[in-house]
């Protein structure tokens, strides 16, 4: 390993600064689309000039090694950025690792002319640690991002509805793991707290399948939801999932409905209630018309306690 | 020893657990609460537990045995006040108090005590 | 992984366990623990102190934050010179119990936990460590 106490490389850059930052540029853009909510060509260059500037400043005392040691703090520090920012864009990896490999090229061509084998050899290693450690950035970033989506997804996915004063909602849209069964039950006994629920209905009407592990979740959502004094209704269970519980001696011990309209039936029923069709005059004089309705095809409900 | 205050009020028993219960007054509670159903002649008993920030699985043993212990003497106990983390962790743990009536708040619970209640005057013809 | 020395504390009498359920609160609330996650550790410490209490004679419950890349969590470990366990498998099964328990203790502590291991000698005594972490 070439590590010369005097090496040209310094100079080098110093000297054909203008030539090797011209040759990398082209390079860069014809390999990385700019624009459209990307970075500039303005920027893409104003990050290639820091870029060697720091590059040189690093390699002055010859370390050119290791890019864990001190003299390349500020150097990492600003490839790190880049490397985040363009996973943040949306670069692809190449076009995010392309941005350290493609100055290989016209480093190598000013060194040909000049210097000895050994130290284009030791730059080579020297950007190919860089460029690893960009990608690592990148996909930490990507990482990043993908954690909080899911976060977002789990909460998003599960939201609670009130039907009526007391009785709750819980449409379920996708599979059931244990980690989401957790925010589920979070949700809906907090909004039992907050509505003062006495009954609520679980739809698993977007729920693909139900095998015995999303039952179990299923039961245990109800369970805690019983133990502060909530009832449960499940509904919508398709007939396919209906006849794959069967097979599989699924047992769902609670109340459970073809359809949330049943469910909400039942409900309503239970808390004392019941849906009844008003008269055209009373719908008049409480101030809906039937023929608002569109199309006429629903006519008015009241529920009456 | 400290005790768990057991009130009453006409026919029914209102028990609020306040403390972090160590185990020997979670077991005084069940026997004082025996012997106040068998001299008092309650019908309902009401436990409101909002206070408490755990149950572990001697706690819930106990409200499980107040709830068989009331049945047999023809008293029903209702458990209110349940917090949703302590439901949560309870479950997770195993136990579903299955022989335990569950309110959300001590309205709620009363309204079940009083309609128990009036159901035994209509049939004590009071 | 990081760890700090922890505090350590006695179990002797069932007031203990109440005393270990309120430092393990009170730690689990100091590293940001969630509600429900901190309710979850709070229980499982209760459970298995009340477990060197009754089947260890008693023995003692040290509590250590630990550290992970940018994890932090709460580890338990509970130590006594009791009778110990002989069948460890039995032990962990739910309905199984030797005092007046549920036999919930053990397995539910394990359920309610991140992490649990248990060691166990037959007249030497048991050592049960748990974690729950952010």
């Amino acid at each position: 390993m070439a590590k010369a106490p005097m090496s040209d490389l310094p100079k080098i850059l110093r000297e054909h600064e203008s030539q090797i930052l011209d040759q990398w540029l082209r390079l860069l853009t014809q390999n990385v689309r700019t624009g459209r909510g990307r970075i500039t060509e303005r920027e893409l260059q104003d990050q290639c000039r820091d870029f060697l500037a720091e590059l040189r400043d690093a390699i002055e005392g010859g370390n050119l090694d290791d890019i864990r040691t001190g003299s390349f703090d500020r150097l990492r520090d600003m490839l790190g950025h880049i490397s985040r920012s363009r996973a943040a864009q949306g670069f692809t990896p190449s076009e995010t690792a392309i941005f350290v490999f493609s100055l290989k090229q016209p480093v190598f061509e000013m060194m040909k002319s000049e210097t000895a084998s050994a130290e284009s050899w030791a730059f080579g290693m020297l950007l190919d640690q860089l460029g690893l450690y960009s990608m690592e950035e990148f996909l930490k970033r990507r990482e990043e991002v993908i954690l909080r989506q899911q976060q977002e997804i789990a909460e998003l996915s599960t939201p609670v509805v009130k039907l009526w004063n007391g009785i709750l909602a819980l449409p379920l849209i996708g599979t059931l793991d244990s980690s989401r069964t957790q925010v589920v039950m979070e949700n809906l006994l907090q909004s039992i707290v907050q509505e003062g629920a006495e009954i609520a209905i679980i739809d698993i009407t977007g729920v693909p399948t139900v095998d015995t592990l999303v039952a179990q979740h299923l039961l245990k959502t109800v369970a805690a939801a019983r133990l502060m004094g909530a009832d449960c209704i499940i509904s919508g269970i398709r007939p396919q999932i209906a006849q794959t519980m069967v097979h599989l001696g699924v047992e769902l011990n609670v109340a459970s409905k073809a359809s949330l309209a049943d469910a909400f039936a039942l409900a309503l029923h239970q808390t004392g209630r019941r849906v009844t069709r008003i008269s055209s005059n009373d719908a008049k004089t409480s101030g809906i018309s039937r023929g608002s309705a569109p199309g006429g095809l629903t006519g008015q409900a009241n529920i009456g306690s | 020893m400290d005790r768990i205050p057991i009130l009453q009020m006409g026919r029914a028993l209102l028990i609020t657990i306040q403390v972090d219960m160590h185990d020997q007054l979670a077991l005084a509670l069940e026997e004082d609460l025996a012997a106040k159903i068998a001299s008092s002649g309650a019908r309902g008993v009401l436990i409101d537990i909002s206070s408490l920030e755990i149950i572990d699985s001697f706690i819930g043993r106990m409200l499980d045995n107040i709830a068989g212990v009331s049945r047999l003497m023809d008293a029903e106990t209702v458990v209110v006040g349940m917090r949703p983390a302590v439901a949560i962790t309870l479950v997770e743990l195993g136990l579903s108090l299955s022989g335990v009536r569950t309110a959300l708040n001590v309205d709620r619970g009363m309204a079940i005590i009083q309609q128990r209640l009036h159901d035994y005057e209509i049939a004590d013809g009071d | 992984m990081e760890t700090n020395s922890g505090d350590v504390l006695v179990i002797s009498g069932s007031d203990d366990v109440v005393r270990v359920r309120q430092a393990v609160r009170a730690k689990a609330i100091e590293i940001g623990l969630s509600l429900v996650d901190q309710t979850k550790i709070v229980t499982a410490a209760s459970e298995v102190a009340r477990n060197t209490l009754d089947h260890g004679g008693g023995g003692t419950a040290t509590l250590l934050t630990v550290q992970n890349g940018n994890r932090q969590g709460l580890r338990l470990i509970f130590e006594d010179q009791g009778r110990g366990i002989a069948d460890l498998d039995r032990a962990l099964t739910d309905g199984y119990t030797t005092g007046k328990g549920l036999g919930l203790g053990l397995g539910g502590a394990k359920r309610l936990s991140n992490e649990f291991s248990i060691q166990s000698t037959p007249g030497k005594g048991t050592r049960v460590v748990i974690a729950r972490w952010k």
